[in-house]
C-alpha cells in the first residue's frame, strides 16, 4: 500500500522534534483562542501566519494546523463554560452543553466533547487518508443546486428543534433569515435593507453579532432576573477519579451522536460551499432524530454535546479535502492557509498532490498527531474551565459580559455591531419572556447567507425553472428527502388528530 | 507569546529567509502606534493573501516599528473599508490594501459620499491582467471557437463571476458588447468559488486573475483563450490578447496601498520606503512573476493623475454597462 | 404579561411591515429567466413574520400562550431594578467604549459590577479591575494584533506608552 508508506513518512516528519514542539505549541495556543468567544481558528491562524515566514513551509503548515486543530477544541469549551457559541461550528453545542453546566455536569460535557472531537477528528483522518482524490471530484459535483438541497435539508433536520408555540418558531426562523439578508446582494450588486439608512449595516449583520447578544446578553440578563441574582451552579472539584468516571459515562451516553456526527460532519464538510457548521447543525438534528429519547435532547443529553463537537473536527478535517487536492478553500481559514502556501512559494491546486508529496503527507501526518496532542491537552485544562464555573456568580457574570462586548468587537471590529448586540441582547430578553424560541433565529441567520445565493444562482442557470432541484442526479433525492423531513410533523399531526377523532 | 516569537527568530537565525537588513530609520517620522492595515475585502481573496503576504515581508524584516494589524472590512463591496478611511480618527496610521473597488463602488454607490481622490497615494505594488478561461472538456481551444459557441448557445451559455459591478463583469460587459454575445453571468461571492465551479463544470467560463485559476491550469484542467492585458504574458505566451483582436481595450486590478485622506506628508514618505522595500524584496519579486502581476511603478503625482483616469474610465465603463 | 404579550406581538408586526416596506427597493417579484429579485427573499420571509405575528396575536385572542392566561406583572419592582441596573450597566459599558477606550470601559464596569452590584470587597474589586483590562491588553494588542477602540484623545498618551512597552 503506497499510501500507508506515505502516511508513515508523514508521521514520522509531524514527530520530529521542531515539528512536535510546533504541534503542542500550537494545539495549546489555539485552544485558547478558541475558547474565546468571538475569536476562532481564523484568528489564530491569520495572526500566526507572518511568523510561519521564518521557518521551513513543512513546519509552517504543520504549526497552523496544529492552531486549527486547537481552537476547534476550544470552541466547545466557551459554548460549555459561558453558554456563548464561540463560533459558528460551536452552535449547536451550547443546545445541551449549557444545560449540562448549569445541572452542574459541566466537567461531563466538556469531557465529552473532546472525546467525541478526537474520535471525529481520527474518523475524518482515516477517510481522508484512503478517499482524498475520490472525494475530491464529487466535491466539485456539488453545484448550486445540489448545495440548496443541502441547506433545505439542515433545516429539515431542525423542524423539531424549536418550542411548542408553533408561530413564534417560525417568527423566529424568518427573522433570522431576512436578518441575514442585511447588506449587500451580492447577485445584483446592490446594497439592500440598510435598515434606517445607517451605513453600518452595510456590512450586514454577522452570525456572531446575533450569538453574543442572544446567548451572552440577552440570556445572562434572562438568567439574572429569573433566579434573582442567586444563581447556584454547584460544579464539584475536579479529581482524575471524576473525570475517569466522566469519560466513561460520555462514552456511554454519547457514543451514539459521536458516530452521527463523525460521518456527517466529514461529508458535509468536504463540500466547499457548505463547511463544518452545517456539518455539526445536521448531525444534531440526525442524532436528535435517530434518538429513542429525542425529549432528553436540549436539557443536556451527553449525544446531544457529542453529535455537533465530533462534527465539527471532522468537518474542519474535511474542509481541508477541497484545499489540498484542488486549492479552493472551504472555509475562511483553510482560504488564509493557501495564501501561507503561496507564500511559501508553493501553488495550490489538482498538482499539489503530486508534486508536493513530502508536503502533503506531512500535514495530514500531522493532523493525526495534532488530534491526539489536542485531546491530550485539553483533558488536562477541563479542571481550569470548570474551577472557573466554581467562581462566584456576581464574579463569572461581569466576566461574561466583558468578554462577550471584547470578543465582539473583536470579531467585527465596528462599534455599530457592539450596539447591534447590546439591542440584541434587550430584545432577546424579552422575547424569552414571552417564550420565543432564538435558537432558529440562531441557525436560520448561519445557514441563510449560503441559502439564498444558492437558490438565486440556481434560478439562473435554469432560467428561472425549480425543476433544478428535482431533475439533477444528486439534487434530487436530497430535495425529496428534505421535503418529507419537512412534512413529515404536519403529517403525524394530522394522523393524530383523525385517530383522535375515530375515538 | 513573546516568548515563541523569540522561539521562532531564534528559529530563523538557522535558517536563510531573511533577503533583507533591518531596516533603521534612524530620523524623521516613526509611527507611534500600531498601523491599522485594512483590507478592502473578504478574508481569503486576492487582496487579502496580498495584504497578508506584505505584511508577512515587513514583519519578517522588522522594517516598521510598530506591527501591521490587518482587518478585512469587505462589507458592501468595499463601501465599509472606504468610509472607515474617509472617517479615519488618525489617518497617519491608517492604510488600506485596495483592489479596483476603490473606483467603482464610489461610482455605484454616490450616497456614500467618499472621494477617492482625497485619499493618500503610498504605492502601486503591482496590476493583475485577467483571462477568459474554459474547462479543456468544452472543446473548445480558440477565442474564436469561443465566439462561435457563444452564438450558437444564444443566451445558454453560461459564465460565473464574483457579481454584477465587480471587476470580471466589466470585462466581461466590454467583450460581450464587442463581439454581439449574450451570456447567463452567475454571480459567486469569491473568485475561489468561481474556479471551483468551473472546475467542476457546473459553469462554462470565467473571466479571472491568473492567480485564481493557476493551479487548475498546471493540472490541465483549465485553457486560457483571451488576454485583457496590454501586451502578451510571460506565463501564457501563446495566448492573444484583445488588443492584437482589434479592440482597444485591457483592464487590469490595481494593487495598491493607499493611505487615509490627511495623512501628513512624512508619515506617506515613511509609508513608501517601507514598502518601497517591500515591492524590492526577492520574495515581491517573485510573487509578482509566479503570480503573473505587472509592474506598474508611480510616483505620487503620477499616481494622482492614474486615479483621476481610472475614476473617468470606470464611470464610462459601468454607464455602458448598466445602458 | 397579558399586556405585554400582546404589545410585543405589535411591535414585532410593526417591524415587519418595516422590513416588508425596505425590501421592495429592489425587485420582490420572479423576474421571468431569471428567478427571484434581489428583494424576493427578505420581503417574502418579512412577510412569514408578519404572518407569524397575527397567528400569535390569535392565539392571544384564545387565550392559547401561557402568557396570555397570566394576570401578573411582567416583571416586580425586582426584575425591574435588575434589569436597569444590570443591563443598564451593560448600556452604559458600551457608550463608555467611545470615551475612555476599550480598556478603561471595562475597568469601569467591572468596577462597578463587582463593587456595587456583587457587594465584593474592595480588595477584590479594585485586584480583577485593574489587572483584568490589563491582562486583555496584552492578549489582544500584543498577541492576537487586535487594536480595540482607544476613545477620544485624551487617552492616546496612556497608549502610546503602553505600545513602547510592549513592542
Amino acid at each position: 500500500m503506497e499510501v500507508i508508506s506515505f502516511l508513515a513518512d508523514g508521521i514520522l516528519l509531524a514527530l520530529e522534534p521542531v515539528n512536535f514542539a510546533l504541534i503542542i505549541i500550537g494545539v495549546t495556543v489555539g485552544l485558547f483562542i478558541g475558547a474565546m468567544p468571538g475569536l476562532g481558528s481564523v484568528n489564530g491562524v491569520a495572526i500566526l501566519l507572518p511568523i510561519t515566514f521564518l521557518v521551513p513551509p513543512n513546519s509552517a503548515i504543520i504549526f497552523l494546523a496544529a492552531i486549527y486543530y486547537g481552537a476547534m477544541y476550544g470552541g466547545a469549551i466557551s459554548s460549555v463554560t459561558l453558554g456563548i457559541p464561540g463560533a459558528s461550528t460551536a452552535v449547536a453545542t451550547t443546545f445541551d452543553g449549557r444545560p449540562l453546566a448549569l445541572q452542574g455536569r459541566a466537567s461531563l460535557a466538556l469531557v465529552t466533547a473532546a472525546l467525541a472531537s478526537f474520535v471525529g477528528g481520527t474518523v475524518a483522518n482515516v477517510l481522508f487518508t484512503l478517499f482524498a482524490p475520490v472525494l475530491a471530484s464529487t466535491a466539485l459535483s456539488f453545484g448550486p443546486p445540489e448545495i440548496f438541497a443541502l441547506m433545505l435539508l439542515a433545516f429539515a433536520t431542525f423542524v423539531g428543534l424549536g418550542g411548542d408555540d408553533i408561530p413564534k418558531t417560525v417568527f423566529s426562523i424568518c427573522l433570522g433569515l431576512v436578518l441575514a439578508a442585511v447588506g449587500f446582494d451580492t447577485i445584483s450588486g446592490e446594497p439592500r435593507l440598510v435598515l434606517f439608512e445607517i451605513d453600518g449595516f452595510m456590512r450586514g449583520i454577522g452570525f456572531i453579532v446575533l450569538a453574543i447578544g442572544v446567548y451572552g446578553i440577552g440570556e445572562m440578563l434572562w438568567t439574572i432576573e429569573q433566579t434573582r441574582g442567586e444563581v447556584t451552579t454547584t460544579n464539584p472539584k475536579m479529581t482524575v477519579k471524576g473525570m475517569a468516571s466522566d469519560a466513561k459515562e460520555a462514552m456511554q451516553r454519547g457514543w451514539k451522536g459521536t458516530w452521527i456526527g463523525s460521518l456527517i460532519g466529514f461529508f458535509v464538510g468536504i463540500l466547499p460551499a457548505a463547511g463544518a457548521t452545517p456539518g455539526s447543525l445536521m448531525s444534531y438534528g440526525v442524532a436528535k432524530m435517530l434518538s429513542k429519547t429525542p425529549e432528553e435532547y436540549g436539557n443536556g443529553s451527553p449525544d446531544g454535546v457529542a453529535a455537533p463537537e465530533a462534527a465539527n473536527n471532522s468537518a474542519s478535517t474535511g474542509s481541508m479535502l477541497p484545499m489540498l487536492t484542488l486549492g479552493i478553500p472551504g472555509s475562511p481559514t483553510t482560504a488564509i492557509l493557501l495564501g501561507g502556501m503561496v507564500i511559501w512559494g508553493l501553488t495550490p491546486g489538482p498538482r499539489l498532490f503530486l508534486d508536493e508529496t513530502e508536503f502533503v503527507w506531512g500535514l495530514i501526518g500531522s493532523f493525526y498527531i495534532s488530534n491526539i496532542a489536542a485531546l491530550v491537552i485539553n483533558l488536562a485544562f477541563i479542571p481550569l474551565f470548570v474551577w472557573m464555573l466554581r467562581m462566584p456568580f456576581t464574579i463569572l457574570a461581569p466576566l461574561i459580559f466583558v468578554l462577550s462586548i471584547i470578543g465582539g468587537f473583536a470579531a467585527s471590529r465596528s462599534m455599530h455591531d457592539l450596539w447591534l448586540i447590546v439591542i440584541f441582547g434587550m430584545a432577546a430578553f424579552f422575547l424569552r419572556k414571552f417564550d420565543y424560541p432564538l435558537a432558529p433565529a440562531v441557525l436560520a441567520i448561519v445557514l441563510g447567507p449560503i441559502a439564498e445565493p444558492t437558490l438565486r444562482q440556481s434560478l439562473l442557470l435554469s432560467s428561472g425553472d425549480p425543476m433544478i432541484f428535482f431533475n439533477r442526479p444528486i439534487a434530487g433525492p436530497i430535495t425529496i428527502i428534505a421535503i418529507i423531513l419537512i412534512l413529515l410533523p404536519g403529517i403525524k399531526l394530522l394522523r393524530r388528530k383523525r385517530a383522535m377523532a375515530k375515538n | 507569546m513573546k516568548l515563541t516569537k523569540r522561539l521562532f527568530l531564534a528559529l530563523a537565525a538557522s535558517t536563510t529567509i531573511a533577503t533583507l537588513p533591518i531596516a533603521a530609520f534612524a530620523d524623521g517620522w516613526q509611527p507611534k502606534r500600531p498601523i491599522d492595515f485594512t483590507i478592502m475585502a473578504g478574508a481569503g481573496g486576492g487582496a487579502d493573501q496580498i495584504a497578508r503576504f506584505i505584511q508577512s515581508v515587513v514583519e519578517a524584516n522588522g522594517l516598521t516599528n510598530r506591527p501591521l494589524i490587518p482587518t478585512n472590512r469587505g462589507g458592501g463591496s468595499g463601501a465599509e473599508s472606504l468610509l472607515h478611511l474617509k472617517d479615519a480618527r488618525d489617518p497617519d496610521h491608517t492604510l488600506l490594501v485596495t483592489l479596483n473597488s476603490f473606483y467603482t463602488t464610489p461610482i455605484r454607490q454616490e450616497a456614500l459620499g467618499v472621494d477617492i481622490e482625497t485619499f493618500t497615494p503610498i504605492i502601486m505594488m503591482g496590476v493583475d491582467p485577467f483571462v477568459l478561461w474554459v474547462h479543456k472538456d468544452s472543446g473548445i481551444a480558440t477565442f474564436e471557437e469561443f465566439v462561435a459557441k457563444v452564438k450558437e448557445m444564444d443566451g445558454e451559455f453560461v459564465m460565473g463571476g464574483t457579481g454584477t459591478g465587480q471587476e470580471d463583469s466589466i470585462v466581461i460587459a466590454y467583450m460581450s458588447g464587442a463581439y454581439d454575445l449574450k451570456v447567463k453571468y452567475i454571480p459567486y461571492d469569491g473568485g475561489g468559488a468561481v474556479a471551483k465551479d468551473l472546475a467542476g463544470k457546473q459553469i462554462m467560463a470565467t473571466v479571472n486573475n491568473p492567480s485564481e485559476a493557476k493551479g487548475f491550469y498546471e493540472a490541465g484542467d483549465f485553457v486560457p483563450l483571451l488576454a485583457f492585458s496590454d501586451e502578451r504574458m510571460e506565463a501564457y505566451p501563446d495566448v492573444p490578447t484583445l488588443k492584437e483582436k482589434g479592440h482597444d481595450f485591457s483592464y487590469y486590478n490595481q494593487r495598491a496601498i493607499v493611505g487615509a485622506p490627511g495623512m501628513s506628508d512624512e508619515a506617506a514618505a515613511y509609508y513608501r520606503e517601507v514598502f518601497g522595500k517591500v515591492y524590492d524584496s526577492e520574495k515581491w519579486q517573485g510573487y509578482l512573476v509566479s503570480e503573473s502581476l505587472s509592474p506598474l511603478i508611480m510616483d505620487e503625482a503620477e499616481t494622482r493623475a492614474y486615479w483621476s483616469r481610472q475614476v473617468q474610465n470606470h464611470r464610462q465603463l459601468l454607464s455602458e454597462m448598466s445602458n | 404579561m397579558r399586556q405585554g404579550e400582546i404589545s410585543l406581538v405589535g411591535l414585532l408586526a410593526l417591524f415587519s411591515l418595516y422590513l416588508m416596506w425596505k425590501s421592495t427597493e429592489l425587485p420582490i417579484g420572479y423576474i421571468r429567466g431569471q428567478g427571484p429579485g434581489g428583494g424576493f427573499w427578505p420581503f417574502w420571509l418579512a412577510l412569514g413574520m408578519l404572518l407569524s405575528c397575527l397567528a400569535s396575536a390569535w392565539n392571544w385572542w384564545r387565550g392559547l400562550s401561557p402568557a396570555s392566561r397570566s394576570d401578573e406583572p411582567l416583571m416586580d419592582a425586582f426584575g425591574w431594578r435588575t434589569l436597569l441596573y444590570v443591563g443598564g450597566s451593560v448600556v452604559v459599558f458600551v457608550a463608555l467604549i467611545s470615551i475612555v477606550s476599550m480598556y478603561g470601559a471595562v475597568a469601569a464596569f467591572l468596577f462597578y459590577y463587582l463593587r456595587f452590584l456583587g457587594r465584593h470587597s474592595w480588595f477584590l474589586t479594585l485586584t480583577i479591575s485593574i489587572l483584568l483590562p490589563i491582562g486583555l491588553f496584552f492578549f489582544f494588542e500584543a498577541v492576537m494584533l487586535i487594536s480595540m477602540p482607544q476613545g477620544m484623545s485624551f487617552t492616546q498618551p496612556f497608549f502610546d506608552l503602553m505600545y513602547d512597552i510592549i513592542y
